[in-house]
């Protein structure tokens, strides 16, 4: 219900298009609309999370043209003409990426909720500039909170997905 | 908010408009009551990304290249590693991916009292006081404080910006002008809210760095955490060395000041002095002499020190 003046204030509606997974959207969007909220509420991609909404946990991670980005600070009407990838999009139709198949091999989880902005975030750091260690990796995976506490089986994962590419 | 579509368009916008970059700190701190501008003006598209060599063979870094960009430049890692330790050292890939240069140099205190919206604080409600000096404070200042505020200055990028002696080139709709960046931040004396000498409707648009040719320079930061934490107590420092002698010298301090510290005193200490750990002490006595402790960060005045003379031993090294 809706008190008279205690209305939801309303944004103005910015003319906003951009491709998520490889899809095409045009949409008018409140200009006050996190990009994350957008993906949950709008485009009902709800693998992304929203664990902090404050830019500290790392769930909402995704890759905005190819970077990792946390998609809870930022308004998705800054994004026209971007390209994003959110987790529904890591896998190559049935076939897993690298990352989520070696998660699945060395348990990279518990609860599973912080997994879908730590994939995110491995896949992404694959091609950063990192040195081999464990430390490096824990170092580039600082920004994704694990309250589980599955970071060892985490650097794991990462770890077998950089040995095997190296060989490759 | 609107979208600026050319820097003019950034311009013209009204100066109780909000300027948004990578929006990490604004969009966090609206998001929590504790920034409320009346309008928000998207900035990000702006043509402000690129980073050149200068014609005396400095760098000019425009105000959006974002903190990865900056730290991974090439001219970067080679002529200006304090930035290049200082940015990496702080926040993560994900933040450091949107943060941007001009709005790091913006960034906003971490102390508890300003970002909560129930608290009081002299920098968010001035006038309302400042529940820090008699309440948490371990994290806050003890350089450049005042009665009415001892928030610190959590950037790690500006500590750096500092010791290299950087510019800041800055337009409005009137006005063009390069502010040296010791002379960018105000201290909080009585009036913390006002953070810096941006005047209204200005706008950053790059920083230039002067030539380093012949120095060499370090960042180093200690923490509570290894990885994704503010500095307790960090130095940046440069040194151009003749032999065992030091030619020249620049230093500032992060994490203990309401601003990134400068220390002038301890710098001239050191300039024509023979490398050595007990000098670089003695400077190091030298920078922290006026600092003041809170009931809970006295640690820091040492911490402080010691990190400084082992950035100094690193650099040196």
């Amino acid at each position: 219900m809706t008190v008279k003046g205690d209305e939801p204030i309303v944004g103005e509606k910015l003319a906003t298009s951009l491709m998520v997974n490889g899809n095409l959207y045009n949409v008018d969007v409140d200009s006050r609309t996190s990009l994350l909220d957008f993906l949950r509420e709008t485009l009902g991609l709800t693998g992304t999370k929203k664990g902090c909404d404050h830019g500290q946990c790392g769930a909402c991670t995704i890759h905005i043209n190819g970077q990792r980005t946390l998609s809870c600070l930022t308004f998705v009407a800054m994004h026209d003409g971007d390209e994003i990838t959110t987790i529904e999009g890591l896998a190559t139709g049935d076939e897993l990426h690298p990352v989520q198949a070696a998660f699945l091999e060395h348990d990279g989880y518990q609860c599973g909720y912080c997994t879908p902005g730590q994939l995110m975030s491995a896949a992404a750091m694959l091609d950063e500039p990192w040195g081999p260690d464990d430390a490096d990796v824990a170092e580039a995976m600082s920004g994704n909170i694990c309250r589980c506490g599955a970071y060892q089986r985490i650097v794991a994962a990462i770890q077998a997905v950089r040995q095997a590419k190296a060989i490759s | 908010m609107t979208r600026a579509a050319s820097l003019d368009d950034a311009l013209r916008a009204a100066a109780s408009s909000q300027y948004c970059a990578g929006g990490t700190t604004l969009i966090d701190l609206m998001r929590q009551d504790v920034m409320r501008p009346e309008r928000v003006v998207a900035i990000n598209r702006l043509p402000l990304t690129s980073i050149d060599t200068t014609a005396d063979g400095g760098l000019r870094i425009g105000a959006l290249a974002t903190n990865s960009d900056v730290a991974h430049h090439e001219r970067v890692r080679a002529d200006y590693r304090v930035l290049s330790e200082a940015i990496l050292s702080g926040a993560t890939t994900q933040i450091r991916n949107m943060a941007t240069t001009g709005g790091n140099l913006l960034q906003r205190t971490r102390c508890i009292y300003f970002r909560d919206p129930h608290s009081a604080c002299n920098k968010r409600e001035p006038g309302s006081g400042c529940p820090a000096i008699a309440g948490y404070n371990r994290n806050l200042a003890v350089l450049g404080t005042s009665e009415h505020c001892i928030a610190s200055n959590p950037s790690d990028q500006n500590v750096a910006l500092m010791a290299l002696g950087a510019a800041i080139d800055v337009r409005s709709v009137a006005v063009t002008r390069t502010i040296p960046i010791d002379q960018f931040y105000r201290l909080p004396g009585e009036t913390p809210e006002i953070e810096t000498v941006l005047e209204p409707g200005e706008l950053i648009v790059g920083v230039t760095l002067p030539p380093m040719r012949g120095w060499r320079s370090h960042y180093l930061k200690l923490r509570d955490r290894q990885s994704y934490e503010f500095a307790l107590a960090s130095a940046a420092v440069a040194v151009r060395l003749d032999g065992s002698t030091l030619a020249d010298v620049r230093i500032a301090l992060g994490g203990v000041g309401t601003i990134p510290w400068r220390t002038p005193a301890a710098e001239a200490a050191l300039r024509g002095a023979t490398v050595s750990r007990d000098a670089f002490r003695a400077a190091a006595e030298i920078a922290l002499r006026d600092a003041r402790p809170q009931s809970e960060n006295g640690f820091k005045i040492e911490l402080a020190k010691r990190c400084l003379t082992q950035a100094l031993i690193e650099v040196t090294a």
